[in-house]
């Protein structure tokens, strides 16, 4: 190689093709070293993603099955309905308390019956094994089948306690439950035995889609269901001013804006508002919507609103170039019959457009799903147990979204609630997976190639 | 009469007007619409639109001007021990608004005539049983003039809305009787509805104007509020954030943004080092089968939404970082970090980075590639001495881009970064940022006219000029770059 | 015709350096080329020509196997270099691309500066040992090149500024000073206007002293002026190769007289 750089007039001298030299040899190895990072990079992201994805779902998915404990009830009507009418609104007088005394009978008698000793346990932890919510269960039942006062219910689900539940999840152990002022290894021996004597046992729990939060103490109890109807009513606010809005103004600048300033600045403002932190749309919901316009917070029609505007120039842009996609010849075709410009573009630009446009909006709502921060500052972040009420007056009543839901059970103490955070998320990402299968199926299947 | 009615009717003229409209055009042209100068559809349509939009546009002034007038007369009625400030004057509003809701509704069941109602007092009734009767539950016993204002309430409202009925339905009828005369077989119906058509389009484009108009009105207004209570000197320069309840405290903006930039800074070096490498390696190497598997699960980083994040760096990433890293190394013991917040950032934003430089490296042209190839370059000198020098400026948009999405983050930092405002060094300390400020004053539960609320305004102002720059900047440089190979 | 110089032409030497036995060229399933033999005589220009189309770069880009960068295409027969198959799995195509250097069509001078440009090569393949070396060879090939003259006194700005002429001629500089035995042209002057086309051409008469050049052209007229060997190609196949003045004068083949007198092509 030395020689061949000294004497640079004729290449000729140079080595045979079939051997590599040194300098090749360490180019070679170079390069061999830059695809390793390369692949490495790769790896690195895929197995952050692989990470992410795993540690949400180990993390997530017990909280779609829950211990319940079940038990036959007498229901004495001496004590339930001491009127004897059988009408609810009469027997709403006796309040959980009431019935709490009830279920501790009969688990009791269960245990006894079941023969499993509960020496040296007060029995405030024999209830203790239930869930505080258990009592409003019965209650509500109850309530709802006043008939059934007076009978005996042959087996009646509750809600184990939510470290019994974590118990039989792994998450609690017999040495934490030494060191946890709610939970004493004892109970958790009974709980073992009750499972083994089939009283208590792991089911799938729809009540973790359907039911409402539940307070601190319940984790056991919480549930999806206000949230999901709130992100719901959100997402149809969404659909419903951003569809018609986000295509008028990519309609209008993709095919009638003439080039100005004004249309100059149009442009620069969308590029730039899809840019803009979401938090910022947060702050301006709290300002114009809840402080000027006086709208009630927590409301899924102010989320609705702050997430459309979020939403709109993540919705013009590929509308956008779903219309400039279709090609120029289609545009003078319809005008070269007479078809006047709006014609033209109504009856044969925007059809042809409108899967582009679609699969741009689907994607835009799953991005407005999964929004979190502009939510916190507009007051959805507050503890609701009451469904909204149908549309559209429902619209004003409070709700909470399901990421807001998933960071307001981050913030709670007891660790329980970790579990239904990360089952929450589940939630979040299949719906985001089925919005976004059904983006990819619809451009699969309607994309066309000029 | 509700909004919802009167729209009703509107749309039920509206439609009249259509059919009568397109009759009235057949109808002058001798039944043979060709010698229309539109078809009958458009006349139809001109009459629908000169009924239907004037009337709505006056039923929505109306819904936003009533309840401005309406809450500025009764808040008058409202004495001063009642409300002794602005929090305490909404409140007695809304329990005004809720009294007259509840009113209605005794009066809708039956329970009281609306003469009982003229005659009531607080002192005769008691007000809060009735309208416990009709599912309106109050906190506690209604105040006297609370109530007068909630009787006062009601009659402006009523009264409202029969002027506003009787509004629409004018400006309906007063549009229609301008359109349907103009209607003949030479109206250029066609031309006035697409003239029509055109305007609302561009309307619905000024939307994304009128949002960016809004936040820094909102913003400006408020940070300037903001301003008059806090001296702006000490907010800017100021070393120290200690919010206090009662006052006297010290909002200097300095180590949040010290936390956001550092907190960034981790993100970007996660993320440029692998999403750019990725990006090559996809573009230049990968064979077609790997581009297909991998390019979408990169995207599904994308489309993580950031709440999926913050849990991950709760969860999984702090506690890791803190057992195996921090602790060991004495270097504190707090799973929310600087670093736990900066490398799952930086995972989120791989993808931007990656996506951004694929493009931007793919937007080199093949003849630069081929002209270093044909000297016996091998593919990385390619890449390293041609192709990534060529595409600089670009990457160093996208980075920017990545940047400004890195500092307006905020679930990620909530939750992976901690809540203390510090000026320190060690990565594995919690710190804080911008936007966490922002989402704990604004969720807390101090007085809205507070400086200690209002900061965040002040906050968020700074975060909006800050990343509106950086996008700016960021777009520029790629449009520049791009244009360099067109 | 008349005005083509052909007579004054001889070929100087018969020494082979590049012999190519039955080359096939498949882009995917497309039998792009068939069946090729050709032997490129050292010091000597020879012309590929042919319509649009007829595998003459594809043969042309086989020569260095700057195919290799074409995923979809596969290579089959050899092709040797001074005795050597530049297919064996044991060359390095980097190495050969050394040796075998190319100029394409559009002129794609690097975002560099002019001396960068040049520099670039033998920077990669390690041919100097100081700066004042590197000096060297810059301006050696740039007056190879016929260039130093415009640019010896901005030497500093951006290769991209030069006009297209100057920039086809940077590219040649750029490609010699890699010191490579044969240059490979791939219509060089397509992109060039007449006065800078001119230039190239001659440039390229003079590189003959000291390289095998190879140059692909769709224009027949520059094929005559440039070249003492002619190939011409016909839908992936060889039609005929021989001396130019012969080709043009007297074709062989119908096909070539065909597409000679501009009724093919």
């Amino acid at each position: 190689m030395t020689d061949i750089s000294a004497a640079p007039a004729s290449g000729s001298h140079r080595g045979s093709l079939l051997v590599q030299d040194e300098l090749t040899r360490k180019r070679n190895a170079a390069e061999t070293r830059f695809r390793l990072y390369g692949i490495v990079a790769i790896s690195i992201a895929m197995l952050a993603l692989a990470a992410l994805l795993i540690s949400i779902f180990s993390a997530g998915m017990p909280a779609f099955r829950q211990t319940f404990v079940t038990i036959p009830i007498e229901l004495p009507a001496d004590k339930l309905d001491k009127s004897g009418t059988r009408d609810s609104a009469v027997m709403a007088k006796v309040t959980t308390v009431g019935y709490a005394k009830v279920i501790n009978e009969a688990l009791a008698a269960a245990l006894a019956a079941k023969g499993i000793s509960t020496d040296g346990m007060t029995e405030k932890q024999i209830a203790g094994l239930l869930s505080p919510e258990a009592p409003a269960q019965l209650r509500n039942y109850v309530l709802a089948n006043p008939a059934v006062v007076g009978t005996s219910l042959p087996e009646f689900e509750l809600l184990a306690n939510g470290r019994v539940d974590g118990f039989f999840k792994g998450r609690v152990t017999m040495e934490s439950a030494k060191l946890d002022s709610n939970i004493t290894p004892e109970q958790l021996q009974v709980a073992q035995k009750m499972t083994d004597a089939g009283l208590m046992g792991k089911r799938f729990n729809w009540a973790f889609i359907t039911a409402p939060d539940a307070s601190d103490q319940r984790p056991e109890a919480a549930g999806l269901g206000v949230a999901i109807l709130g992100s719901l009513y959100m997402m149809i606010v969404v659909l419903v001013l951003s569809l018609p809005i986000g295509v008028a103004a990519a309609v209008y600048l993709e095919e009638f804006a003439v080039k100005n300033f004004w249309t100059d600045l149009i442009e620069v403002n969308i590029a730039n508002l899809a840019a803009v932190p979401s938090i910022v749309f947060g702050i301006l919901g709290l300002a114009v919507f809840i402080n000027f316009a006086g709208l009630p917070q927590s409301a899924p029609i102010v989320g609705g609103l702050v997430l459309t505007l979020m939403t709109l120039p993540r919705i013009i842009i590929p509308a956008r170039a779903a219309l400039k996609a279709v090609p120029p010849s289609i545009r003078d075709a319809a005008l070269g019959v007479g078809a006047s410009k709006v014609q033209s573009v109504f009856h044969h630009v925007l059809p042809l457009a409108a899967p582009g446009i679609l699969t741009g909006m689907i994607i835009g709502l799953a991005q407005a799903l999964g929004e979190t921060a502009p939510l916190l500052l507009i007051g959805m972040v507050a503890f609701v147990r009451d469904y909204p009420g149908g549309l559209p007056g429902g619209l004003f009543d409070p709700a909470t979204a399901l990421p807001v839901q998933v960071y307001s059970w981050t913030t709670r103490g007891d660790p329980g609630f970790v579990e239904r955070a990360s089952g929450a998320i589940i939630v979040l990402l299949v719906f985001l997976l089925i919005m976004n299968a059904v983006a990819i199926v619809l451009r699969r299947r309607f994309e066309r190639r000029w | 009469m509700s909004t919802g009615l009167i729209s009703l009717i509107v749309l039920g003229l509206a439609a009249v007007g259509f059919v009568l409209g397109r009759n009235r055009a057949i109808r002058d042209a001798g039944g043979d619409t060709r010698v229309l100068h539109s078809l009958p559809f458009f006349h139809g349509l001109v009459v629908f639109l000169a009924t239907a939009v004037p009337a709505f546009l006056v039923l929505i002034l109306w819904l936003i001007v009533q309840p401005m007038i309406v809450n500025s007369r009764v808040s008058g009625m409202i004495p001063a021990d009642v409300a002794p400030d602005a929090a305490a004057q909404t409140l007695a509003l809304s329990d005004v608004r809720r009294i007259s809701g509840g009113l209605d509704a005794a009066i809708d069941q039956d329970k009281i005539t609306p003469d009982e109602l003229e005659a009531m007092t607080t002192d005769a009734t008691d007000v809060r049983a009735l309208l416990g009767t009709v599912g309106v539950a109050l906190g506690s016993d209604v105040n006297p003039a609370v109530f007068e204002a909630a009787k006062a309430y009601r009659k402006l409202d009523a009264t409202g809305a029969i002027g506003r009925t009787i509004a629409v339905l004018a400006a309906a009828l007063l549009g229609f009787g301008i359109a349907f005369p103009r209607i003949n077989r030479d109206f250029r119906a066609r031309n006035a509805s697409e003239r029509f058509i055109t305007v609302t389009l561009f309307a619905a484009s000024t939307v994304a104007v009128l949002t960016t108009v809004g936040i820094i009105l909102s913003l400006v207004f408020e940070t300037f509020h903001f301003f008059t209570l806090y001296p702006a000197l000490d907010f800017f320069l100021g070393t120290v954030w200690n919010p206090q309840f009662r006052g006297g405290s010290e909002l200097g903006i300095l180590p949040l943004l010290w936390g956001t930039l550092y907190v960034s800074f981790i993100a970007l070096l996660v993320a440029v080092p692998v999403g750019l490498l990725s990006a090559i390696y996809l573009s230049e190497y990968a064979s077609r089968r790997v581009r297909t598997v991998v390019k979408p699960l990169i995207e599904i980083l994308a489309g993580i939404p950031t709440i999926v994040y913050g849990l991950f760096a709760l969860i999984t990433v702090g506690p890791i970082l803190r057992d195996y890293f921090a602790q060991p190394l004495n270097l504190g013991n707090s799973s929310s970090s600087v670093m736990t917040a900066g490398i799952v950032m930086g995972i989120m934003v791989i993808p931007f980075v990656s996506s951004l430089s694929d493009d931007i490296i793919n937007a080199v042209p093949q003849s630069l590639r081929d002209g270093s190839l044909g000297l016996g370059a091998t593919p990385s000198e390619t890449i390293r001495k041609v192709v990534l020098p060529a595409a600089l400026p670009g990457v160093v948009g996208a980075i920017l881009l990545a940047a400004s999405r890195a500092i307006g983050e905020t679930m990620i930092v909530v939750m992976g970064a901690g809540a203390a405002a510090k000026l320190s060094l060690n990565p594995f300390e919690a710190m804080t940022t911008i936007t966490v400020k922002i989402v704990s004053q604004l969720t807390g539960d101090t007085e809205f006219a507070s400086p200690e609320t209002l900061v965040a305004f002040a906050l968020g102002l700074t975060l909006f000029v800050v990343t509106l720059g950086l996008n700016i900047l960021a777009l520029y440089i790629v449009r520049k770059y791009r244009e360099q190979y067109e | 015709m008349n005005d083509m110089r052909i007579a004054e032409r001889n070929v100087d030497t018969n020494e082979s350096k590049i012999s190519a036995r039955k080359v096939q060229v498949y882009y995917g399933t497309n039998h792009a080329l068939k069946d090729v033999d050709v032997d490129i005589l050292d010091k000597t220009v020879t012309a590929f020509i042919g319509p649009s189309g007829c595998g003459k770069s594809t043969f042309l880009r086989c020569l260095n196997r700057m195919n290799d960068t074409v995923a979809s295409a596969r290579v089959e027969g050899t092709i040797t270099l001074d005795g050597e198959n530049i297919y064996d799995a044991k060359v390095d195509p980097v190495q050969l691309r050394a040796k075998v250097g190319m100029v394409f069509q559009k002129p794609n001078p690097f975002p560099k500066s002019i001396y960068d440009n040049i520099a670039y090569g033998p920077k990669i393949h390690g041919l100097t040992r100081s700066k004042s070396e590197l000096d060297g060879i810059v301006e050696t090939s740039l007056k190879k090149a016929a260039l130093w003259n415009e640019v010896k006194d901005r030497l500093d700005s951006p290769g991209t500024g030069l006009s297209g002429g100057q920039q086809q001629r940077l590219c040649i500089a750029r490609a010699i000073a890699t010191q490579p035995e044969v240059l490979l042209m791939d219509e060089p002057c397509s992109a060039l206007d007449p006065i800078a086309t001119a230039q190239v051409e001659e440039l390229i008469d003079e590189l003959r002293s000291q390289f095998s050049v190879v140059i692909v052209t769709h224009s027949m007229q520059q094929a005559a002026r440039v070249s003492q060997r002619t190939a011409f190609f016909h839908l992936g196949n060889l039609v005929e190769y021989g001396e130019t003045g012969q080709i043009f004068t007297n074709p062989k083949d119908p096909r070539t007289e065909s597409y000679i007198t501009g009724r093919i092509g």
